[in-house]
Formats: structure tokens, sequence, C-alpha cells
């Protein structure tokens, strides 16, 4: 019987081995590409609101301080979202007919909750912490990005685990002292790297390993 | 298998199970025996059939399944997480801050009884029940009914509609009828109307029904439950001449004669903290006090005995006038003679402690046990040292019994014309010859009105049900066991719109109808002295003994306390203060002086029938009475004793299945039969069968097969039943389970009688986790004789094997540095203080989300509980067994844990505070993890056990632990989640972490405080001290796990004298060898 394979099948068969692999670790990097792309984060995506606030306005324009809404960002696990009565203490003085403001208002005058679009959505799985964040000199900027610049809030970060422990592993990269919490205009520049280790000391923050345990974020 | 020859080794083997000398320790009779179906069984991990999926799989099937596990694997991380809303508040609200919790101090009432509890609350949704740490009644522990009460409240099988003839109707249509009907029937002073409650310690309630007493004369309540005090309060008739409610002192006892009386099993977690008070050991030379139970059936009382004694339940009264006539109290004469030396002993020992000694008798105990206790109290000098009498919580006129005779009589005389139930389930849990079924009402009562919880078997012959709020969402008020009064107060609106007792007994009146039960208990307490002077007599409020109160934040604000003198602060801001602190301050009931009077004695008893077997009837150990029957954590809550899980049994004697011929397999194809000679065994295969009997009380036969159990240490020729099955319309989880003993308990038989048993040939399966995750007689329990381990303690301490170690270079390297610059989280057990009640194991199913299973799954040993109790029995006769001894089992978080090294994801890894950390999110199932555990305190989602969809449940889990799917495994982790909250809190502060600021789940419940948890790196931690004890061991030492979860070992206090002394074995692998006196002697040779 002849031979059921030419020779250059051999080839053939080499060629295909190559590019086996080829495709392979194509589809690998395009699937590490994919899953940190925006399309499955959510990063830079801005998200419609039922009423069209501007953090640009209220942080970068008029100077609001994040705490006077997001009031238990130092004491709770939650930043907190403003009450409704938060916003109508200013509003119901200042644009106080404008249309922009109704949805406000009408919830205001109903008792109905304005229902928020999440931005920032952690699995549930993640346990996280504002308070303890903020106690520890990570700033607002650091995760939520510029967000005296932004019209329409958006994730700056891709919220991923590999996010997180890049500061868990080494926090020295990424605090700031206390007082510049809120800060928009803060740069990691703006400290020398061996006064950001004597902040890290200071803020007696945990070692690496307590850091990257997994229940510290996971329970 | 089936070999004949086996069937010949039956006679052997029964010999070898009612007469060898056995194991020191053993759990079941199974284990006893060694019989070769339960070495089968340990030999896997889980039962047979426990790793097969429910359904067929067939080859299609798993392809798809596989094929698209491919399809999936690896882009899990790409599933975009669906859109979520945030919902801020329209208005702030003070003290209420988003995941933060709050706990409201309340109360829970069984047999009105008043427990204070602390509620927490995530953003209005109670979530778990702690003790209130000030209240008297708890001092912060709770028992497994309170901690179990969150799943009632959020129970979908709850009632949710005011019905009448079972179609829905308004509160309007209600209202109106009724208040027609109570003018209608109020014409002649109300002489038609009947109110039936449970028993009612309530101020409120109380002053409300008198009010309506006085409005409406001849109307009558009457008061009825199946677990109540009558038998108590007629012997405080004989022995006082008048009802009294006993307040005992257990701390101050050294000797305590319970007859009868499992005070371990009771509603009341003070009185166990008291009693094991006495028993902790903190240093060499001091005294432990000792307690003697004659008993029937095995109670946690009688496990935890120093000398217990089982005797049939028609001897108890001849016991009791034994010791009377032993300890000289007048007119006492006894000719029983069987336990003589037994009663001469115990009687020396407590005539030696008077004034320090106690002796109570049990509820179901007929009232001259009662008189009698009375009295022996009395002439021990005990009276005002460790008894108390104060006036009955309720009023007690006339004996609860006595009250439905009264009113069965009246309704069968055609008198009653309305009957309003309000609370309780009378048409169940009657006796049969006073039960109100409907053959009873029907025609006879023209209105009856039901409030209840559920639609249960009286709402369904009641014409009006309405929905009752369940505690916690309800105001309201009830006395502790010393008369405290406690308030209720709700934690969430109605979740099924239900209405308080209360709002319906308001109803009645032409004024205020409509008040809510808010209005109507604050309006009560506005006619009352809010800020009572502290009386003399007034319970110390103590501290618990395990530690500091749980991180409360109360959400109103205590107003700076003013001096009581001042006589300046108002009702409000006392009011105030009472509803924050769960309680009135100083409103104990004072002490009456009264004597005791013995003339009761020369009155001739009647006679006892006599019959064939003896026959008791218990309340359930996990659902009490039936009204807990629709809650599944009780329901798959172990007996503490049996095991068992989902049923009640008939528990039998050893000796007394051998005669019957019970539970032996007659059928030679049958895997339990005689073929393999494992008669009186439980156990086949991986299940355990029971034979069922038509079992006859009275004269009267229980209408359900009842299967029958054998029980180590129940009396000969005593059969035990419980109350709490057999429930018809109980919900989805507890109608049909079981058979019902209100079936044949009878008026003048309700906790004693005689009957007999037939055998139907029919068998059950029943699921209890006795054998479960067995341990195959390894040394895992210690108990010392108290007087030998003092005279030498340091001779028993257990080797440390860390020198030996083979990952010693590791250790050094990275984890001795990484553990003493953390927290070293570290817990001990201390099995001296522990009584087996369970409260832990239902504490950790709520903190943790820990799913129900059910029967089958129970059977196959998949039951998800993090915490197990094991227990033991000790002594090589199985009719007459010492303890049973408990071990709480949970992950014992060891420093080097073999299961770690097998997970192939790292789903289990070490953090530096030497936690076993469990990753649920990364877990693929392999269990590999499991089967490499030595303590098997690993749980694996077989099946998705977790409700996913019932939206009730989902308001109740707590927010801070992740709810696990299918195909992940599971354990304890010391409440990671506690740890946390308390770590970030105190990060904050730039503080260490105090010393009892983190309670674990079962910490905190524990009413003992066997638990001890904290951090080993602080020496003068409770948890560092009790590492020291003499008395501290690991589990399985041998396998140098290094567990950081370690025992304390049990202790037991026998009488020398005793007839039934009995020298304790010693651990085995620490018997001190040749080097005597060498400190850390022992045979390391394991």
């Amino acid at each position: 019987m002849a031979q059921f394979f030419s020779k250059s099948a051999n080839n053939i068969a080499r060629i295909s081995m190559l590019t086996g692999v080829v495709l392979a670790g194509t589809a690998f990097f395009v699937y590490t590409q994919v899953a940190r792309s925006s399309y499955l984060t959510g990063r830079y995506v801005e998200k419609q609101q039922p009423v069209q606030f501007s953090h640009k306005h209220h942080v970068g324009d008029d100077g609001i301080d994040c705490r006077y809404c997001h009031s238990t960002v130092e004491t709770t696990a939650s930043a907190g979202m403003p009450s409704t009565q938060t916003c109508m203490n200013c509003h119901s003085q200042i644009w106080a007919d404008s249309p922009y403001l109704e949805p406000v208002r009408a919830s205001f005058r109903d008792n109905k909750p304005i229902e928020w679009e999440r931005v920032h959505d952690l699995p549930e799985f993640a346990y996280f912490n504002h308070s303890i964040h903020v106690a520890k000199g990570v700033g607002c900027s650091t995760c939520h990005g510029q967000i005296d610049n932004m019209a329409a809030v958006y994730q700056e970060n891709t919220l991923q685990m590999e996010w997180c422990l890049a500061c868990h592993r080494e926090p020295e990269k990424f605090i700031r002292p206390r007082s510049e919490i809120y800060n928009m205009q803060w740069k990691d520049g703006d400290l020398s790297a061996p006064a950001r280790l004597d902040l890290k000391s200071k803020y007696k923050i945990r070692t690496k390993e307590m850091l990257t345990s997994c229940s510290v974020c996971h329970r | 298998m089936k070999s004949p020859e086996r069937k010949q080794n039956f006679a052997s083997l029964r010999d070898q199970i009612l007469g060898r000398g056995g194991k020191e320790y053993w759990r079941s009779i199974e284990e006893f025996a060694d019989s070769p179906e339960f070495e089968e069984y340990v030999k896997r991990e889980y039962p047979a059939h426990g790793q097969e999926w429910n359904d067929p799989v067939t080859r299609r099937s798993f392809l798809k399944v596989m094929g698209a596990t491919l399809a999936f694997a690896g882009l899990s991380g790409c599933v975009i997480q669906p859109p979520e809303k945030i919902v801020p508040r329209v208005r702030d609200e003070e003290d209420v801050l988003p995941g933060k919790p709050l706990f409201f101090a309340t109360a829970m009432t069984v047999g009105g009884v008043a427990t204070g509890l602390l509620a927490r609350s995530y953003e209005g949704r109670p979530t778990k029940i702690e003790g209130n740490p000030e209240h008297p009644g708890s001092l912060g522990a709770t028992d497994t009914l309170a901690q179990a009460s969150l799943l009632d409240m959020y129970d979908p099988d709850r009632s949710q509609e005011i019905l009448f003839h079972g179609t829905p109707k308004t509160w309007l249509n209600f209202t109106t009828a009724f208040r027609a009907a109570v003018a209608e029937n109020g014409k002649n002073g109300g002489a038609g109307i009947r109110i039936l409650t449970e028993t009612v310690t309530s101020p409120t309630l109380q002053s409300q029904l008198n009010r309506l007493r006085t409005e409406l004369p001849n109307m009558k309540w009457v008061q009825y439950e199946p677990v109540n005090a009558d038998n108590a309060m007629a012997g405080a008739r004989m022995a006082f001449g008048s009802a009294v409610n006993p307040v005992y002192d257990f701390e101050r006892a050294e000797r305590v004669l319970l007859l009868d009386a499992d005070i371990f099993s009771g509603a009341n977690p003070r009185y166990m903290a008291d009693a094991m008070k006495t028993r902790h050991l903190p240093e060499v030379g001091e005294q432990m006090s000792r307690m003697y139970v004659v008993e029937t059936t095995t109670s946690l009382a009688g496990a935890k005995a120093d000398h217990r004694l089982g005797v049939k339940p028609s001897e108890m009264p001849e016991i009791a006038k034994a010791v009377a006539a032993a300890l000289g109290v007048s007119g006492a004469v006894s000719t029983y003679t069987k336990n003589a030396v037994w009663v001469a002993a115990m009687a020396k020992d407590l005539s030696e402690h008077r004034g320090r000694s106690l002796v109570v008798a049990g509820a179901n105990q007929p009232p001259i046990v009662h008189a009698l206790a009375h009295a022996i109290n009395s002439a021990l000098g005990n009276v005002g040292q460790t008894v108390t009498y104060t006036d009955p919580l309720s009023p007690y006129e006339t004996n609860q019994i006595d009250q439905l005779r009264e009113l069965v009589s009246d309704i069968d005389a055609g008198l009653v014309s309305m009957l309003v139930i309000l609370g309780g389930n009378p048409a169940y849990n009657t006796p049969a010859d006073l039960k109100l079924d409907l053959a009873r009402l029907n025609n006879k009562v023209p209105l009856r009105v039901h409030l209840g919880l559920y639609v249960d078997e009286t709402a369904e012959i009641c014409h009006w049900h309405v929905p009752a709020k369940h505690y916690l969402e309800s105001w309201g008020d009830a006395r502790a066991y010393d008369g405290s009064v406690t308030l209720t107060q709700p934690l969430i609106q109605p979740l099924y719109g239900g209405k308080g007792i209360h709002e319906i007994v308001q109803l009645f009146f032409r004024e205020n109808f409509e008040q809510t039960d808010h209005d109507i208990v604050k309006g009560y307490w506005q006619t009352q002295n809010l800020r009572p002077a502290a009386a003399p007599a007034a319970v110390a409020t103590e501290q618990r003994p395990n530690g500091a109160a749980p991180e409360t934040t109360a959400p109103i604000q205590a107003p700076p306390s003013t001096p009581v003198s001042s006589g300046a602060t108002t009702f409000e801001d006392n009011w105030r203060k009472v509803v924050h602190d769960g309680f009135v301050p100083n409103t104990a009931l004072p002490a009456r002086s009264i004597t005791a009077n013995s003339a009761f004695l020369s009155q001739q008893s009647p006679a006892p029938p006599s019959g064939g077997l003896e026959i008791a009837i218990l309340p359930d150990p996990s659902v009490y009475d039936g009204r807990f029957s629709n809650n599944g954590w009780l329901q798959e809550l172990p007996n503490p004793l049996t095991k068992i899980t989902w049923d009640n049994v008939a528990l039998v004697s050893p000796n007394t299945a051998a005669a019957l011929q019970l539970n032996r397999g007659n059928d030679p194809d049958e895997i339990s039969g005689g073929e393999r000679g494992t008669a009186f065994i439980n156990t086949y295969g991986s299940n355990m069968g029971a034979d069922t009997v038509k079992l006859t009380y009275q004269g009267a036969e229980i209408s359900k097969p009842v299967p029958v159990w054998i029980s180590p240490g129940q009396p000969d020729d005593v059969i035990t039943i419980f109350m709490g099955y057999g429930r018809t319309r109980a919900g989805k989880i507890g109608t049909g389970l079981g058979y019902s003993a209100f079936d044949v308990q009878r008026s003048d038989a309700m906790n004693f009688g005689y009957g007999s048993v037939a055998k139907t040939g029919d068998k059950v399966q029943i699921a209890t986790t006795q054998i479960h995750f067995n341990m195959e007689g390894r040394d895992l329990l210690r108990v010392f004789d108290v007087e030998v381990f003092q005279a030498t303690p340091d001779k028993w301490h257990q080797e440390d094997f860390y020198p030996k170690s083979m990952y010693k270079s590791a250790y050094d390297e990275v984890y001795s540095k990484q553990y003493a610059e953390h927290n070293k989280w570290g817990m001990t057990i201390d099995l001296n203080s522990c009584v087996g009640c369970n409260a832990c194991v239902i504490a950790c199913q709520a903190e943790n989300n820990i799913p129900v299973v059910g029967k089958e799954q129970v059977e196959r040993s998949r039951e998800m509980h993090w915490l197990r109790i094991d227990s033991y029995f000790t002594g090589g006769d199985v009719n007459t067994p010492e303890g049973m001894h408990f071990q709480p089992v949970l992950c014992q978080q060891c420093e080097q844990a073999p299961c770690e090294v097998v997970c192939p994801v790292t789903a289990t890894v070490h953090n530096p505070e030497g936690l076993n950390d469990m990753v649920y999110n990364r877990c693929v199932g392999t269990r590999y993890c499991s089967n490499n555990c030595p303590y098997k305190v690993r749980r694996f989602n077989f099946l998705l056990y977790q409700d996913w969809d019932t939206p009730q449940y989902k308001l109740m889990r707590n927010p801070e632990v992740t709810i696990r799917s299918r195909g992940i495994m599971e354990k304890c982790t010391y409440c990671t989640q506690r740890i946390s909250a308390v770590r970030i809190e105190a990060q904050k502060d730039g503080r260490p972490i105090a010393d009892g600021e983190i309670l674990t789940a079962c910490q905190a419940a524990c009413p003992t405080g066997a638990i001890i948890f904290g951090d080993m790196n602080d020496p003068l931690s409770k948890i560092a001290q009790s590492k020291k004890d003499h008395r501290n061991y690991n589990l399985l030492n041998e396998l140098n796990t290094q567990p950081r979860t370690t025992y304390l070992a049990g202790l037991k206090n026998q009488n020398r004298e005793m007839p039934d002394y009995r020298p304790l074995t010693l651990p085995k692998s620490h018997t001190p060898a040749k080097k005597a006196g060498d400190k850390k002697a022992g045979g390391s040779d394991h």
C-alpha cells in the first residue's frame, strides 16, 4: 500500500503545530486584553443618571467638599449617597425652579427616592471599606480620578483584583497625607518616595502579607 | 454478605453489646459494638450515595455540562455585572449609617418567661439575635430558640392576610365584625366570651385583661400552654399554701440535686451560666460544685451531672421522699429501698452543705415532688441563700389544665358564644380528652377568632383568623425569670401586616380601641413608676463570664445618667432609657418570706396507677411544643443527645429494646437485620433505620407509627415520647413530620402515664448526625476526675510537637515572624463548661448564612453546620453509661493545615494572623481539602442549598458574609467578618484591639462562657491564660497540625462515697510513662 501521507505532510504538520501555538498564544493575549477592556470592566463609560448632576460643576466650580454629600466616607464602608434632602438644602434656595432639578423636587415632594445608576460596582464577594482607606491616606482621586473634571462620572480604573493588589502590595506608592485626601489636584509625585514611606509607618499601614491576605477583602 | 454464619453471631453480638466493657468513649451504640456496618461507614468520608448526583446523569447530559464548562472556563472573569442602582433615602435618619449595624434591645418570651435580647439591624432589617448583656435573664447569652426565632420572622409561610372562613378580609371588616360581636355578647356581662391565651406575664396585657374583667365581669380569661408551671404551682400550694415562683441562685449552690429538672435545656441562659460558673476552676485548689441528677430521660443536665440516677417516673416521688427523710424533713417517711445507698450518700453530701445546696424539681414532676423539694430546701437552710420565692409571674389562681377543663366543659354545655384565641395553637396542643377540635367547637361556639403567626390547625377551625406580629415586629413587655420587667421593641414594620395581641384585646374597649401596641404599652407604663428604687433583693446584673458586651451601637441615646434622687427626669426620658436598656431596672419581684410546711406529707397520696410500660412525655429539645415546627434551622439542628434531625422518636433503653425485639432486623435480606448480627443497632448502611411501633398511652393510640430509638442511659421499661411533631398545618417545612404526642396526652396524665407498644413491622429512616464525621475512637475527649487532676495538674500537660515539625525551617523563617507581629487569633473551648445546648450551632448558622439542606440530604451526611457538637458516652455498660460529654468541633485553624497543601487552586490559604482563610470565589469544588482534613470540619455544597429566590430570606441574611453557591467548599473562619469589622475600627483609631472586643457568633451565644476567643499574643488576654491551663490540649496532637483551636479537658467532681463512683480513664496518649516527674511526660509513641 502506498504511503498515505506524502513527505510534504511533515512540513504541514510542523506548520500547523506552530500555527496552533501561535493561535493559542494570540487567543490568550486577546483574552487578557478583552478582560481588561472597558467593554468588560466598564472603565471610562459615562452613565446616564436620572438627574444631570455634574461633579465638575459642584466640585470643580463651586468647591464643595466631597464629604458634604458623601458624608459617611470616614466612618463606614460605604461613602454614602446623599439623600434628596441634602440636595434640597441648597436647591430649595438656588436654581429652585430649574427644570433640570424637577426629578429632585419630585423625589422630595413624593417621598420617592432617586434611583441613581451605580458607576463603581464591585462583585458581591469583595468587601470594600471606604473609611479605612481614607484613614490610611488613600485619597479620593487615587481610585476615582479627577472627579472635579467629570461632568458625568465614569469609572477611572478597572476595579479588577490586580488593580487593587497593586496598591495593597505597595501602598507606599499611592498614599498621601491625610490632609490631602480630598485634594483632587494631588499627584503621587507631590510627595517624595521616602516621605511616603514615612507616612506608611506613621499611619501604621500593615504589612504586604496582611494586606494581601484573602480575608482582608473576601469573607 | 448474606452468609448464614453471620446470623448465628447475633446472640454473641447481643452479649457483646449488653455485657462487655467497651470503649472508654463512644458516641453511639454502633460504635460501642463495633458493628461491621459501622466500620464500613467510617471508612467513607461521606456515606454511600453521598457523592452521587441527585439526578441520574446520562452520558449526553454529562457531555453537555462538560462542554459548557469548557466553554466558560477562563471566561468566568468576563461576566459583565448587571447594572445596579443606588437608592439613597429621601430624608436622612438619625443614627442610621449605611452598612453599619444597629443593635436594639428587645425580648423573646417562651412560656411567659422573657429573655432580654439585642437584635442586630442592617438598614432596618434584623439579621441576628444576640443576648442583652445587662438583662438578668440573659447576661448576653441566648438559647437555640431565640437564635432561631429570626428565621420565624421571615418565614414566607407565615399568615399574611386576615381571613374569614378562609377568604381574605380587611382589618376594617374584622374590627367592625369583632366589635359588633363584642357588643352583642357583652350584654350580660360577657358571660359567653372566653379569651384563651398562652401564659401571660406581660404587665400591660394583664392590666388590659383585668380592666376587661371589670367591664365584662362574666367574661373568662383562660391561660393554657402544654409546657406550663401547673405542677410547680400546685407543689408550692402544698408546701406554702400559695403559688410562688422560685428563683434559684445556682451561683451560690455548691451541691445541687436536680429532680428531673433540666436546667440546661430550658430557655433560661442565666441559670445555665450560674450553674456552670461554680464549676470553673481557674486556679488549683479551688472548689468545684457537685451536681446530682435523678431523672428519667437523659437530659443535658443529666449528661453534665457528676452522678446521675436514671429511674422510672413513678419512682421519682419515692426518691424525693427518701431524700426528704434522710435530710430530716419532719413527717417524711420513706419505704424506698431500691437506690438506698445512692440516696444516703447523696443526702449526706447535701447535709454537709447546709445553706449552700439546692434541690430543684422539674416542671414535669408531680406536685408532691415540688413540695418535697421546697421542704428539703427549707430543711437544708437554703431558703434565702440559694433559693428565694416571689409571687408568680402570671396570675395563677388555678392550674392551667383546670382552666382549660372549665373552658371545655363550658363549651360542651353551650355556654360559650365567642371564643377569642390569642396566640397558641390549642387545636393541636391540647390534651386528647380536652382537645379543642372542630368536632367539639362546631355548632357549640358560634364565633371563634384566632390570632396567630400561622394559618395553623387552630386557624383552620376558627371563623376569623388574624395574622399576628412576631416579637421582632411588636411592642410588648413580659417578666424575666426573676420578675424583671422586660420590654419588646419592634425591629421592623410587620412584614405581613400582622397585629399585636394588645391591639386585639384593645378592640374590646369602647374608647381608644384602635390604639397601636406602642401606644398601649407606653400608655400603661405612663401610669407606672419607671424608676423604682433599688430593692435590696434585686438580682445583681453582672457582666457575663466570657468577656465584654458585644459592640452595641444603641440607636436611642440614653439620657445622661441623672441621679435618681433628683427626681427631675420626665417620663419621656425614663421611657427612652428603659426602651434603650430593654428592661425596667429594679423590677425583680421581691422575695417573700414564707416557710414550707410539710404537713402535706401526712395526706394520703392516691395510690399510683400501674400498668405495663411507663411512658414519659417531654417537649422536643429542638422545636419545643411545636410552635417552632416550621423553622428549618431548628428542624435540622441535631437533637443534643440523640443527634436526630427532622423527626421525633420514642426513646427506649437497650434492655427494653431487646425485650421487645425492637430495632433488630427480621428480614435476612435486609442489611440492618440479624443477618449481620447487628440487632439493637439503629444503623444500616449510611442511614439510620428505626422500627416503628403502635404506641398506646393511657388507653389511646398515637395515630401515626412511632419510630423507636435506643437511648443508652434510659431506664428500662420506660419510653419517652416528644411533643412538637405530627403537625398537620405547620407550613411547608413542618407539616407531616413525626408523630403527635398530643394525640394521646390526657389532662390527668400530662407528663407520665402507662401504655404499651406493638411492633408494626415497618421501618423508617431517621436522619441522625450522631455518626457523621466520626473520629474513629481516637483520643479526642479528655475528662479528668477533679481530685486526680488537682493532685498533679502539670502532669497532664500535653506535649508540644512543634520542635519535631517537618516544616520547622519554613515555620521559623516565615510564620514565626508573621505570627509574632500580627494578632494571633486563637480559640479555647472549655469542655468543662460546655453543656451541649446547641446555641452556638444556630448562632453560627444565623451569622454565616448557612443553608438548611433537608432531611434527605442529612441522611447523606451533607448537613452544612460549620460547628457541630460531638457527644460521647463513657463507661463500659451501655445501659448505664456516664455522660454524654460534649465537644464542639469547628475548623481548628491549623497552623500547619493539611487542607491548604492539597488545594489545586489555592482557595484555602493562611493569613498572617493564623486564620485558615476560605476563598469562596476561588473554590472550584475538588473537595481535596475536605478529604485531607483530619477534623472533618469542611462542608461542601453538593447541591444548590441556598435559597436564592425567596425575597424574605434575602432580607434576613448577614450582608457581611458571602452567600455560597453550589460546588463550593465552606467552613468556619472564626467569624472573619467580625474580626475585620473590629480591626477596621481599631485601625482607624490607631489602637490595638482590646481583649474581648471581638466576639465570635458562637462565643457570644454561649450561655456558659465555654468558648474563649482572642489574641494569643496578648499575654494578659483570657485566651493566652487559657492556653497555659494544664487542661489545655489539641485534638489529634500527634498529627502536629498545630491547631489554633484547643480544648480544656472536662472535669468530673465525683463523690467517692457514692456507689456509682467510677475512676475515670485517663488520657491514653498521655499517660505519664517512665519519666515520672518530667513536666512534659507522656507517651509520644502515637
